[in-house]
């Protein structure tokens, strides 16, 4: 670099640079905050997916499938499953309900979490309440 | 070595080599898992072995940037560690935690981790890469407090050099954004919204600062370089870094239920990001092709070289591919993914670590400077080992990942999640051969160690 640019400018540049777009991040996520409530649906949280989301969290569902496009990538995306599903969350309860045990011989297989009714109830009522969050129309097919 | 203290170092080192072994072996079996869907099934669940891969990377890589700043620090301060007792501690409470929580994973069923932890209490657990039973989390920040402490006060007693400073705040951003992995609402959105001030602030943001001051280190002291010089690139490496990156962390708000404004702050913001990655590039070649010396470590210089060049195809070239959010409308959580997250994480972080622990262990071994040739050749090919399957390795699951997003979301008539993986095989096993490839690699990288020899001489 041209000697006419120096390393106290360099310096300025940095830490200039990172406060200034660090405060604008700050100022787009105030906004975003406050916009929030128009897309997170969150007036559809009620005390049963609260506690799906716990379910959810602690079978460590992420561990395999994607929620909204995050997580892995060996099972399905699981954020629009209840529209997959035919908007039924008994479908859902039946699915995950009814996996076997020792699995499927040379497939992949879900494990079987032997969930109690209400934990099996309330995990499918958050995938029903992620269903309806707005995602600016993704994924781009039904498959997820 | 030129202070007593640096040796403390050296435990850390030996534990990020081995957790990196195991971190291997995990990601063979899963990818084992991706063909045969029932190996070790129901023992070894894929979600477990993810978890178990990815937290062993998170925990080895805070080894090396550990034992990096306890070997760098005392050298650029010119004086011994405020602490190398506390040092030592905190090194066996950090892999005790470490091992009871990967025990944890492998030995019982994670909802009775979660029971057994009382994470009800303080729900924490069960978001990716942040599996962590919460009392876990909570002796991360004791021992990350107890570092910085031990390191601030050196950096204070001492010299002040731009690399230490670089290196603290790097580090102190490391510890002030995981606190955010204590904040888990209800509501998805926010959830995930402020998950990434983890996630990206780490790997996109203050592990950048971490990764060019480490960088900068070995460079001056293979190159012989003036220091001003290294420096002020270091300023414009990680200006950039920043100025980039945190904006940049748009590019996740796209689809999670966030304003549709953000598909303009991420794609424009994000698309900048490869550029502090090509200012390495550039900087690296330019320090060594201005070398006053040659230095007798040549795999270190290699493994920096390296560190440059991939750091800027994984995290640069395979980010800005998916970056953009039309594109990643439809490649979002796909393979592509997966394909960016091996190389950028082996390009930046896995290789700078892999660079200083090659640059500093000849010294903690007692040595005055390299191992001998014979090593040093040993070493090189696990550097093109590694490196090359890592190539290979993305190379194929981005043709699994640009297959998939064609035959489950682009074409007219979208396929099963399921039907698409089964598509998918051949890609996924040629990942696996690459991936023993890459194991071979990072078996020759320790047995190089073991290659005893007289040292080249000091040219």
């Amino acid at each position: 670099m041209a000697q006419t640019f120096t390393k106290s400018m360099a310096r300025n540049i940095f830490y200039g640079g990172s406060v200034f777009f660090f405060l604008l991040f700050l100022a787009l996520v105030f906004d975003t905050e406050s916009g929030l409530p128009q897309s997170d649906n969150r007036a559809a949280i009620t005390d049963d997916v609260a506690r799906g989301k716990l379910v959810w969290e602690q079978n460590d569902c992420v561990g395999c499938h994607t929620l909204l496009g995050e997580g892995a990538y060996f099972a399905p995306e699981l954020g629009n499953v209840y529209k997959r599903f035919g908007n039924s969350t008994d479908a859902i309860k039946a699915f995950i309900a009814s996996r076997p045990k020792e699995g499927v011989p040379g497939r992949r297989s879900m494990p079987q979490f032997n969930l109690s009714e209400e934990d099996l109830n309330a995990v499918a009522e958050f995938l029903k309440y992620a269903s309806e969050i707005n995602t600016q129309n993704w994924p781009p097919s039904i498959q997820g | 070595m030129k202070y007593q203290s640096q040796a403390v170092a050296k435990p850390y080192f030996v534990a990020a080599i081995g957790l990196f072994v195991a971190q291997i072996l995990f990601g063979l079996i899963m990818g084992l898992q991706y063909v045969i869907g029932d190996f070790l099934f129901p023992e070894i669940p894929f979600n477990v072995a993810r978890m178990v891969h990815t937290n062993l990377l998170i925990v080895w890589i805070l080894f090396g940037f550990m034992g990096a700043a306890y070997y760098l620090v005392p050298e650029e301060s010119e004086c011994e560690l405020f602490s190398p007792k506390l040092a030592l501690l905190m090194f066996w409470i950090f892999l005790a935690a470490g091992a009871l929580t990967i025990l944890g994973y492998l030995l019982v069923p994670y909802a009775a981790l979660a029971e057994l932890t009382g994470n009800s209490l303080l729900p924490t657990m069960g978001r990716e890469f942040l599996e962590q039973p919460t009392i876990t989390k909570i002796g991360i920040v004791i021992v990350a407090l107890a570092f910085l402490f031990n390191i601030g006060m050196t950096v204070l007693k001492g010299r002040k050099t731009v690399i230490t400073l670089v290196l603290l705040l790097g580090l102190t951003g490391l510890a002030v954004f995981f606190l955010f992995s204590f904040f888990n609402p209800d509501n998805l959105v926010k959830d995930k919204f402020y998950w990434w001030w983890v996630v990206h602030l780490w790997v996109e943001g203050v592990w950048e600062l971490i990764l060019g001051a480490i960088l900068a280190f070995v460079l001056i002291k293979t190159t012989g370089v003036d220091r001003e010089v290294i420096e002020k690139w270091l300023y414009v490496i990680i200006a950039l870094a920043l100025i980039t990156g945190i904006i940049g962390t748009g590019h996740h708000y796209y689809w999670i239920g966030t304003p549709d404004y953000w598909q303009w702050w991420g794609s424009i913001f994000s698309a900048m990001e490869p550029l502090p990655f090509f200012m390495m590039t550039v900087f690296a070649f330019n320090m060594v092709n201005q070398r006053r010396r040659n230095h007798p470590n040549q795999a270190a210089v290699l493994w920096a070289l390296g560190t440059a060049v991939m750091a800027f195809l994984g995290a640069g070239v395979w980010g800005f591919l998916h970056t953009l959010s039309p594109v990643n409308y439809y490649t979002h959580g796909t393979q592509i993914t997966a394909a960016h997250g091996h190389m950028a994480f082996y390009g930046a972080y896995a290789m700078v670590v892999l660079t200083i622990i090659s640059y500093a262990m000849p010294m903690l071994n007692g040595r005055t400077a390299a191992n001998s040739g014979k090593s040093q050749v040993v070493e090189m090919w696990s550097f093109w080992l590694m490196t090359v399957s890592m190539v290979f390795i993305t190379l194929f699951l981005t043709g699994a990942g640009v297959l998939q997003t064609y035959m489950q979301r682009y074409t007219d008539n979208p396929q099963p999640f399921m039907v698409v993986q089964g598509r998918l095989e051949l890609f996924y096993w040629m990942r696996e051969v690459a991936g023993l490839v890459f194991l071979v690699g990072a078996v020759l990288y320790i047995i190089s160690f073991f290659v005893g020899g007289e040292e080249p001489e000091q040219a």
